[in-house]
């Protein structure tokens, strides 16, 4: 096993891992401000035991996902200490305001939401919420802004053997940030619309009448609508655009366009194979990929023969996760869809059958979330950094191979406890349903006073 | 002053924040594997459940600073300690799920088994940081290009692992006041206690420790006599007795802040024996990696000074209010861990 491979193994299992929890914190951290800010404006019971309850699966989820976050930054300086060298003036700076910005604000208010309720007012209690959804975003903004910079490269030149920054402004936002930020954002947004609509449906099979069960539902479906929809069309769209204008080969290779050619059709089924590449079993609708990428029906797309073999991505793995990403993404508008027409009808909490497939639901965005990253990560190879590093020169030359299969090991091991762990507890705390409601007068009292609960500095804290 | 030598500042003043912060809870997380009984156990695992997690992002920015500030280094050391730095990767997850997943399971032995694991990990993390930065110290093999060319084992030197026992003692001493200041009853009076011992041990270990750097590095008293080298010694007087006096007279926040200053005073005294060297190079002085040779180009270095600018004032004011919201003793809540 060579270690540039190894290398590679490491980062997408430590990637892969981590990146399963920051779509559920981020995406519940959101729909808990909603909560919230109902628990605390109308004074509403059923919102505040929600807030206890989906609070909980919060800390759960943030514990394992802060966790898991930490092995990537020291990745690049592990295993990819010739990329840092050569890209540290531009790829460090976004890490480090990651941290500044968003790491401080997230944990430092996550400990206030979560230990804080019965410490502060309703309304510091929802502004702590607030600024964990904030900073959890303003995170996923800067590691996006740093990712989207290895994809598009702007804003440096290479001097002195490395690349250096010449506009700071133009490093960050570069081609395929706002993009990219907006689809892999909302994707969170649904893969939180997910875990509480599935999570409010096991509830609801166990007792059809539990009031958390019922609000929240509502609430996950019709934010799961919106934010599937939105993720088609307008996200989801642009991002493909964009691809299509800045990475042609990686575009032709996750659309399955192995010839270039104009009125290039849109793959809609395929089975693909390798050696030749080919596309067997084929259902496409002609002229509709140039329409889709540049908005005429007879534009010219490039397709794979275009490229030399050595600027090629993977073709088979890069077109057979993007097309299962775009299924799962059609899924998601349909049952949402069906979702909210059953509550428009009234009959969303009759029967299980729908509440079931709610239940097996929780998972798919994630899967979605783990093959969009792998179409845009894999479709990125063989380059590090698009066009400037390849791949192959960017690990560490000073590894060897034992060390990191020792460490691949320890950390599988190691996921393997933590994911199982997470499912189990997970499993668990819904299995044993959202508390009772508080009784009416002491929530009353705490809701509108709120100074009164042991906290004697909490006009200080106000003023300050 | 030059950028990279406000830099150079910056990331020990961040590597410092994180001594100091994360350093109480690591303290209790080692003190933790000597409480007594359920309840002693909660009151310390609470007594730092709520500020934890902002604490370790001083280390992730430090990290990322030094990424940004001086590329070369963090390369170098983060591939040449590899092995170190898994393991204290294992540890910070460790620690990170043992107190959340702890609570959740009513049974004996699983809370025994988290129990182990936080303070396993809260033990071994000083110990691994310890090590790591004596090594710094000293120097190690460098290749010309920056790269580290040498094993793992060769990082477990005497005078690195010797710079590692101090700083888990250091650390579990801070921690100790700091669970002195949070608790009440026997607990209370226990961690004063231990305070007070670990500080007898402390201060043996600093002589000693003091008389292998003179051996081991001895290039690191070169900037000596400078006058910041001459607060950063006054400053650690005082605190090192201002300590147990705090402690005699139950002056717990002052016994607190004390340990602190320790902890930050040994550091600045690090920082100022390296300048300008971030990585010295054991085997050729002229392959030391230094903010001369490694540093960013002035423009990031000057984006990153103004995003720090913006931010950290930021930060400190917010986290002082966490800090304050939780004031007081621990009170367990249905809420805590």
């Amino acid at each position: 096993m060579n270690v540039g491979f190894l290398c590679r193994i490491q980062f997408a299992i430590t990637i892969a891992f981590h990146f399963l929890f920051p779509p559920l914190s981020i995406g519940l951290a959101w729909l808990l401000t909603l909560v919230e800010w109902r628990a605390w404006r109308r004074g509403d019971r059923v919102a505040d035991a929600a807030g206890r309850f989906f609070g909980k699966i919060l800390g759960l989820t943030f514990a394992v996902g802060v966790a898991t976050g930490i092995p990537m930054e020291f990745q690049f300086g592990t295993n990819w200490s010739r990329y840092s060298r050569f890209v540290g003036d531009i790829f460090g700076a976004p890490l480090a305001a990651e941290g500044v910005l968003a790491f401080f604000l997230e944990s430092g208010f996550l400990g206030l939401y979560l230990f804080g309720r019965k410490r502060v007012s309703k309304g510091w209690h929802w502004f702590s919420i607030l600024m964990v959804a904030l900073g959890s975003t303003i995170s996923a903004f800067w590691i996006l802004a740093a990712n989207s910079w290895m994809q598009t490269p702007a804003g440096f030149i290479i001097r002195n053997g490395r690349a250096e920054l010449t506009s700071f402004r133009e490093a960050v936002f570069n081609a395929s940030m706002w993009p990219r930020f907006c689809h892999t954002f909302d994707a969170c947004l649904i893969a939180g619309a997910f875990l509480m609509a599935g999570v409010s449906a096991a509830v609801l099979l166990k007792d059809r009448r539990n009031p958390v069960g019922r609000y929240c539902m509502k609430l996950a479906l019709i934010f799961g609508l919106i934010t599937s929809l939105a993720e088609a069309f307008p996200f989801g769209h642009v991002h493909a655009q964009q691809v299509a204008r800045t990475q042609p080969a990686k575009f032709a290779a996750i659309e399955g366009l192995y010839t270039s050619r104009e009125n290039a059709p849109l793959v809609m089924f395929a089975v693909p194979f390798t050696q030749p590449p080919q596309l067997k079993a084929k259902a496409e609708l002609p002229g509709l990929l140039s329409w889709m990428a540049f908005g005429n029906v007879h534009a010219r797309v490039r397709g794979a023969d275009e490229f030399p073999a050595d600027q090629l991505p993977p073709l088979w793995l890069t077109f057979v996760s993007f097309h299962n990403m775009v299924v799962l993404g059609l899924y998601f508008i349909a049952i949402t869809t069906w979702g909210v027409w059953r509550l428009w009808r009234r009959r969303l909490f009759e029967g299980t059958r729908f509440l079931k497939l709610l239940v097996w639901s929780i998972p798919l965005p994630l899967i979605a979330c783990q093959l969009g990253w792998m179409a845009a990560e894999v479709g990125r190879q063989p380059w590090a950094v698009y066009g400037v590093l390849r791949t192959a020169d960017a690990f560490s030359t000073n590894l060897t191979a034992p060390m990191l299969v020792f460490s691949i090991i320890m950390f599988c091991i190691l996921y393997a406890l933590l994911g199982s762990l997470y499912v189990y507890l997970l499993v668990k705390k819904v299995r044993h349903g959202p508390d009772a409601l508080e009784p009416p007068e002491a929530f009353s009292e705490a809701q509108l006073s709120g100074a009164k609960l042991d906290f004697p500095r909490q006009k200080e804290l106000v003023r300050s | 002053m030059t950028l990279a030598a406000i830099w150079f500042i910056l990331v020990f003043v961040l590597l410092g924040g994180y001594a100091i912060l994360d350093g109480f809870d690591l303290g209790v997380g080692a003190l933790h594997l000597f409480a007594r009984g359920e309840h002693e156990r909660r009151v310390a695992m609470n007594a730092i459940g709520p500020v934890w997690d902002g604490n370790e992002v001083w280390l992730l920015t430090a990290g990322g600073a030094l990424f940004a500030a001086f590329p070369p280094v963090y390369a170098a050391v983060f591939s040449g300690f590899y092995i170190a730095l898994m393991l204290v990767l294992a540890c910070l997850m460790f620690r990170a799920v043992s107190m959340e997943f702890r609570g959740k399971v009513n049974s004996a032995r699983w809370r025994r088994a988290w129990d182990v694991a936080f303070g396993g990990s809260s033990t071994l993390l000083p110990i691994l940081f310890g090590v790591a930065l004596g090594n710094v110290l000293r120097g190690v093999p460098l290749e010309v290009d920056g790269t580290y060319d040498g094993t793992f084992l060769g990082l477990l030197n005497p005078y690195a692992i010797l710079v590692g026992v101090l700083t888990l003692v250091a650390l579990t001493m801070h921690g100790a006041a700091f669970l002195a200041f949070k608790s009440d009853g026997k607990m209370h009076e226990r961690s004063r206690r231990a305070a007070v011992g670990l500080w007898v041990v402390f201060v043996v270990l600093f002589v000693t420790t003091s008389v292998a750097t003179a051996v081991a590095a001895p290039s690191l008293l070169r900037g000596s006599s400078s006058p910041i080298a001459w607060a950063a010694l006054a400053m650690l007087a005082i605190a090192m007795f201002g300590f147990p006096m705090a402690l005699r007279r139950r002056r717990l926040s002052v016994a607190v802040l004390a340990s602190g200053a320790i902890i930050a005073a040994m550091m600045a005294l690090a920082a100022i024996g390296l300048f300008p060297r971030l990585l010295p190079s054991s085997t050729d002085p002229s392959a030391s990696l230094t903010i001369y040779n490694s540093s960013s180009s002035h423009r990031t270095l000057l984006a990153m000074l103004v995003i720090a600018l913006i931010g950290m004032p930021l930060v400190i004011g917010y986290t002082t209010l966490i800090y304050r919201a939780f004031a007081g003793k621990v009170v367990l809540t249905e809420d805590s861990y």
